[in-house]
């Protein structure tokens, strides 16, 4: 059974549709990442799971426990969800100790002293905050008082974690370490996460499943290779990692790019549906391009920056431009020559795709 | 930012900067030190100590104590209660009640004590009189003319200063940080007390030691209120003496004791809210903007509601339409009845009087005056301070910041000591006497107004100019002037508006044909002309809402 | 087009040196950038050019004339130079045209000859249209622009600019950084650039200078010099990601950290007993066996278009990367727990005095 069960949900703020129809399941010891655009509804959604939102519609059920109701005009306070929940900004109170801030949730429901302890004790040795115990939050840095916040959360010994873009207020070479951190203690004690990022690396590295959103919709739920291999649409293809983009013609049995030959052999598969519209879209990785000394697609280099391990050429096809990385150990021709390209991995999308709308 | 100037003109700005602050603001204060410190040439601390012990100083001076922490206890629960009523319930008409709440801001608490004066002196003030004719009671249900009556009064009109800051912490503090504690486990009622209490507790202390500060310092209500039941406090003591006296030598030396003790407490408590507001406050402040979520009062909703606006009602209401009601009656005393009113008093004091005539103009062109002056020495100082790079400029700061901590009445006694003649300068009794010791009473403000526009003022944006090819000069005029002028203007009004309802300084420094407004109301009830002191404040009133409505559209178009 | 030429600069602030005895040329129509970890006086030197500090010693010198130290101190308004601040400082009571114009405007430039190049300078950073918009109506990215168009609209024979990209997001740093370098190339200015952050330095300079924390340059070069052939570990180390290995030499083999494992390629022609050898997370090749160093693999991480490892291996751990294409190969993907052998396909060797002994990954 599921820990945490998001179905069919609806949220508006006035005329906007913030979520629509949003369906998730978070499995025991998953880690779920939602992902998109700033405004796409991922951090409403989290509120409307943490309880500081209610819902327009659906339902929000954690294992049997029923939490948000719309039909049922159902909901339970966020103090009585038990969750553990990590802020953007920490939200650490200042004016409590490091202990007492991890303590906290404990003395509201009443454990016996002792008990308070040992959880707190616990906790701080998940985080490795055993020696500031008595220490006041001001006196950490960002990572620290994150550290702390999660301890927090950890110290009810949740089912499901609740992150809200926890590690963007971090320094960017932190934000790496603070990452396998919290994948460690999960991994460790058997959670769930549901976790808030418009980081697209963070996100890969970090979840098992991620949810793509767009302006409320859901886009794709699938694995990290699932929505870089397989992307569902134009949008999500272009939100995880890099993308070029060429218009291709179809006329006469071959595909052009403007006036350029794209050798069928130069693509993995040529999409047969698009072929009967006429024209279509190219979509690939840079680094899924490969050079090639004869045949392929013809270019000239426009542009080639040593960004120390990967290079990076600009490839001027026809009218259009194609991006291609590669890494310093593999060869590539240098500004000014002429080239040719052959994709080993390539997606196909109509000319108006209605995910770019 | 290097002063990139060439020759002398920091230099001369420097100088300028300095004898401005030393001649208005330093000489003063000094003055008074050194008549408090030295008898016949040598320092004394034993005579001032002498003059403390008199029974009648003590006494000021215990008054000043009890009464700024009876106001300041009362001032900060009223203060905090509804602040948070109205930043975290689901009170209904929020909006309305936070701009109502700051009104008693607006209105100058003698005229207020006047009026409440008018409704519950023990005799003859309308609301025991009804009691006692109407309702058959024994006695006054309650004699203004105590200390209970004072503090009710005072907090009043001074509990806005707790409500200020503490709105403004509730507002600015990161929701997140009651949300966890919401995600914690911790009920609404639990948050508010373990969580967000505590969190703005420093804003609560500010805004308290502001309170004590403005109480302690204050002329107008103890002298309505106090002075009939013989409770003085500083102030009003200093004033009493020196007029009782027509300025005697002995009268001064009460005086500037008395300011010693006043400033040195003064200070005291300006240190204090400092050291509360730079260390004590914590890092709240919000970024996103969710908003925290309400307290839902349910069945407390419509009584507290209801709390509210008798409050107003209470305070705001009853003594405004008390004023203008009396303002219109042919004698102190008669019944308020149609038959009884007339416009004739507004009308003799507006157009016939000359002694209110004259005190209306003379408020205003103080006022302006003062605004003007302050507000162009403001600038420059300000620019020493905050963006030149000259030694000394620390003892700048200090000395612009000085006058915060010097009280009404201290700077008045100081101005009489430097200007009356003794250096040369005779301006006793003059308009000009009331202007200088304006110019030193409101500098502080001018300064902070000025600095605080400057600071956002990043010196890349010089920079910037500099870079483009500008000079100095150049730079200062095209970017560094249009971004400070909103803060300029800031500060003229921030001097305008109460310079023109003020009282404490100019009782102490006006002459036959000089008074202000304030001056003119006080003195007529003083006088015992109650319909035309009443009078008096109603038309006060008019021109200082009057005043506060355009300033704040002139901010709404500057914006 | 002017050269840049500063010799023998020294600056302190507070009782600090900030800059010992430098000396930098930088060519006519140079890309130059200043690489440098934060507080190392990158920004120091950048005001020292521009004129709104003096150094206390040392010249400075642009293109022919003598504008600092040596008695000169030409102020800033007539160094003739264009600038960028971090903060953008585009002054936020003037519209983006009034903005771009100014420096035309105190240059007394006729009305018409100043709208025209202020319209082009503001088309040449693609803000075309949004002439009349108030900066607090514009975007972080635009507000850069604004900034930069009025640091090109007199044609400046040299533009400094001073981590103009930071406050931007990651994408449209990446995407700014191109434009900047283009728009050098095209109008050929001389640009001193200044940052931390070594991929946008890689990616537009003609020659990187590298500084240290203490102020001195380590090393001028181009990119590939300075990131194939770097003078030091510092250089090594902030040009990217870098593994870091203490080796010792017993007879004529290196030994790795563990004592047992032994550098599988050809020894570095050392002198002494200890070294570091440092290499890139692409510089490794896995394979499944072979004659490589043997490893597990601690952690392995898709992130899209690569593969992120942390493999242990001689008594250290070394963070790897792959093209994750490879990976698509079951026979070349790693998981958690496999045993690996490692190559090395580019390696640096250092003297053990100047590297830290960290070992292992950053």
């Amino acid at each position: 059974m599921s820990y945490l069960k998001l179905d069919a949900i609806d949220k508006r703020f006035g005329n906007v549709a913030a979520v629509s129809g949003l369906n998730l399941e978070v499995a025991p010891g998953e880690c779920v990442a939602m992902l998109g655009p700033s405004g796409c509804g991922k951090t409403t959604t989290l509120r409307m799971v943490a309880g500081f939102e209610d819902i327009d519609g659906g339902e929000i059920r954690a294992g049997d426990k029923v939490l948000s109701s719309k039909a049922k005009n159902y909901y339970l306070p966020p103090e009585k969800r038990d969750f553990g929940m990590v802020f953007q900004a920490f939200a650490v109170w200042p004016h409590l100790s490091v202990f007492e801030n991890i303590a906290f949730p404990l003395r509201i429901r009443k454990l016996p002293a002792d008990e308070i302890r040992r959880r707190v004790d616990e906790a701080l040795r998940h985080t490795n905050l055993t020696a500031l115990a008595d220490s006041r939050p001001d006196d950490l840095s960002g990572g620290g008082k994150q550290r702390i916040a999660l301890a927090r959360a950890l110290a009810i010994r949740p089912k499901v974690m609740l992150l809200d873009e926890p590690l963007s207020s971090l320094d960017p070479h932190f934000r790496e370490e603070m990452r396998f951190e919290i994948k460690d203690i999960q991994r460790r004690l058997g959670f769930s996460i549901l976790y808030v990022t418009h980081d697209q690396s963070e996100a890969m590295a970090l979840s098992d499943r991620i949810l793509v959103m767009k302006q409320g919709v859901v886009q794709q739920i699938g694995s990290p290779r699932d929505v870089y291999y397989r992307p569902a649409n134009r949008f999500v293809f272009s939100f995880i990692g890099l993308s070029s983009f060429l218009r291709v013609r179809f006329t006469g049995g071959r595909m052009q790019v403007d006036d350029l030959a794209l050798p069928f052999d130069a693509v993995d598969e040529a999409p047969a549906e698009l072929v009967g519209v006429g024209e279509g879209v190219l979509a690939v990785r840079p680094s899924d391009v490969d050079f090639v000394d004869e045949g392929g697609l013809r270019g000239t280099v426009r542009r080639r920056s040593s960004l120390g391990e990967i290079v990076d050429y600009q490839i001027a096809v026809g009218s259009q431009t194609l991006r291609v990385q590669k890494t310093r150990h593999e060869p590539g021709p240098q500004v000014g020559e002429t080239c040719g390209v052959r994709f080993a991995m390539s997606n196909w999308y109509p000319l108006t795709d209605a995910s770019e709308g | 930012m290097t002063g990139s100037f060439r020759f002398g003109t920091p230099q001369i700005l420097f100088g300028l900067a300095v004898a401005i602050l030393v001649i208005f603001v330093a000489v003063p204060v000094l003055l008074i030190f050194f008549n408090a410190l030295w008898v016949n040439g040598s320092l004394n601390i034993a005579d001032m100590v002498k003059v403390l012990s008199e029974r009648e100083t003590y006494k000021a001076l215990i008054n000043s104590l009890i009464l700024a922490s009876g106001v300041t206890v009362t001032g900060t629960i009223v203060g905090t209660f509804f602040a948070w009523l109205v930043t975290r319930t689901d009170l209904p008409y929020k909006g309305a009640m936070k701009v109502l709440f700051l009104v008693p801001f607006m209105l100058p608490s003698f005229i207020g004590a006047l009026a409440w004066k008018m409704l519950l002196s023990p005799r003859s003030g309308y609301i025991n009189r009804f009691f006692i004719e109407t309702l058959g009671f024994p006695g006054p249900i309650f004699d203004i003319y105590t200390y209970q009556g004072i503090i009710l009064v005072e907090t009043m009109y001074l509990f806005p200063f707790v409500f200020i800051q503490v709105c403004g912490a509730l507002e600015r503090m990161d929701p997140t940080l009651e949300e966890s504690a919401r995600i914690s486990g911790a009920d609404l009622f639990t948050i508010t007390r373990k969580i967000t209490i505590p969190l703005v507790a420093p804003s609560i202390l500010s805004g308290a030691l502001l309170i004590m500060l403005y109480s302690m310092a204050h002329f107008g209500t103890v002298a309505m209120l106090g002075i009939e039941a013989g409770i003085y406090n500083i102030p009003t003591l200093i004033y009493e003496r020196i007029h009782q006296s027509a300025g005697s030598f002995a009268a001064i030396r009460t005086g500037t004791v008395l300011s010693t003790v006043l400033v040195i407490a003064a200070a005291l408590i300006i240190w204090l809210q400092n050291r509360v507001l730079s260390k004590g406050r914590y890092q709240i402040i919000a970024g996103k903007s969710f908003r925290p979520t309400e307290i839902r009062l349910r069945g407390l909703r419509l009584p507290l509601l209801a709390f509210c606006i008798a409050y107003i009602g209470f305070t705001i209401v009853l003594p405004t339409t008390t004023i203008f009601l009396v303002g219109g009656l042919k004698t102190y005393g008669l019944p308020i009845a149609v038959e009884n009113m007339t416009f004739d008093n507004y009308h003799h004091i507006l157009f016939e009087w000359d002694l209110t005539r004259d005190a209306i103009w003379n408020s205003i062109g103080l006022g302006l005056a003062a605004a003007l002056i302050t507000m162009f020495a403001g600038v420059i100082i300000s620019y020493v301070i905050v963006k030149m790079k000259v030694p000394g400029k620390g003892m700048l700061e200090f000395l612009g910041m000085l006058p915060f901590s010097v009280p009404g009445s201290v700077i008045a006694l100081g101005v009489i000591l430097a200007w009356s003649g003794k250096y040369g300068v005779n301006i006793y009794n003059t308009i000009w006497i009331i202007l200088v010791a304006y110019i030193a009473r409101y500098m502080a403000f001018a300064l902070k107004a000025n600095s605080a526009a400057l600071e956002q003022v990043h010196d890349s944006l010089v920079e910037a100019a500099r870079a483009s090819g500008a000079t100095m000069w150049q730079a200062l005029r095209d970017i560094v002037i249009p971004l400070v002028r909103p803060g300029m203007v800031a500060a003229f009004f921030l001097i305008f508006l109460p310079a023109l309802r003020e009282l404490t300084v100019s009782v102490l420094l006006y002459g036959p044909t000089t008074r202000t407004i304030g001056v003119a109301i006080y003195t007529l009830n003083e006088d015992g002309e109650t319909v035309y002191a009443a009078a008096m404040a109603g038309v006060a009133l008019i021109i200082i809402v009057t005043a506060e409505v355009v300033v704040k559209r002139v901010f709404k178009i500057e914006k | 087009m002017t050269s840049v030429r500063i010799d023998g600069l020294s600056k302190s602030f507070g009782g600090r040196k900030i800059l010992h005895d430098l000396d930098l040329t930088v060519e006519a129509g140079e890309s130059f950038t200043l690489l440098g970890p934060s507080g190392c006086g990158k920004t120091v030197l950048m005001r020292l050019l521009a004129g709104f500090d003096r150094p206390d010693a040392g010249t400075i010198r642009i293109g022919d004339r003598l504008v600092a130290g040596d008695g000169a101190d030409v102020p800033p308004d007539r160094r003739g130079l264009g600038m960028v601040f971090q903060d953008y400082a585009v002054w936020p009571h003037m519209s983006v045209a009034d903005n771009v114009a100014y420096p035309l405007k105190i240059a007394r430039t006729a009305a018409d000859e100043r709208d025209r190049r202020t319209r082009r300078a503001i088309g040449q950073v693609g803000l075309a249209g949004l002439e009349a918009r108030m900066p607090s109506q514009l975007s972080g990215g635009q507000q850069q622009r604004v900034a930069l168009a009025r640091a090109l609209v007199s044609e400046p024979s040299l533009l400094l600019l001073d981590e103009p990209l930071n406050n931007l997001d990651a994408n449209l740093r990446e995407e700014m950084r191109f434009e900047i370098r283009e728009l050098q190339q095209k109008l050929g200015i001389t640009v001193i650039y200044v940052t931390h952050d070594q991929e946008i330095a890689l990616a537009i300079a003609d020659r990187i200078g590298v500084m240290d924390e203490t102020g001195r340059l380590r090393q001028v070069g181009t990119p590939d010099d300075v990131f194939d052939r770097p003078i030091d570990a510092f250089v090594y180390r902030f040009l990217g990601v870098a593994n870091f290995v203490p080796m010792r030499r017993v007879g004529a083999t290196w030994l790795f950290p563990d004592g047992a494992a032994v550098w599988p390629g050809e020894a570095p022609g050392l002198a002494g007993e200890h070294a570091t050898f440092g290499c890139r997370p692409f510089d490794i090749e896995l394979a499944r066996d072979g004659d490589g160093l043997a490893g597990v693999v601690r952690r392995a991480s898709f992130l899209g278009a690569q593969m992120d490892y942390l493999i242990e291996a001689g008594g250290v751990t070394f963070r790897a990367a792959t093209d994750s294409r490879r990976a698509l190969d079951p026979a070349q993907r790693f998981e958690e727990g496999e045993t690996c052998r490692l190559a090395f396909r580019g390696s640096q060797w250092f003297d053990t005095a100047v590297a830290d002994i960290e070992g292992g990954a950053r």
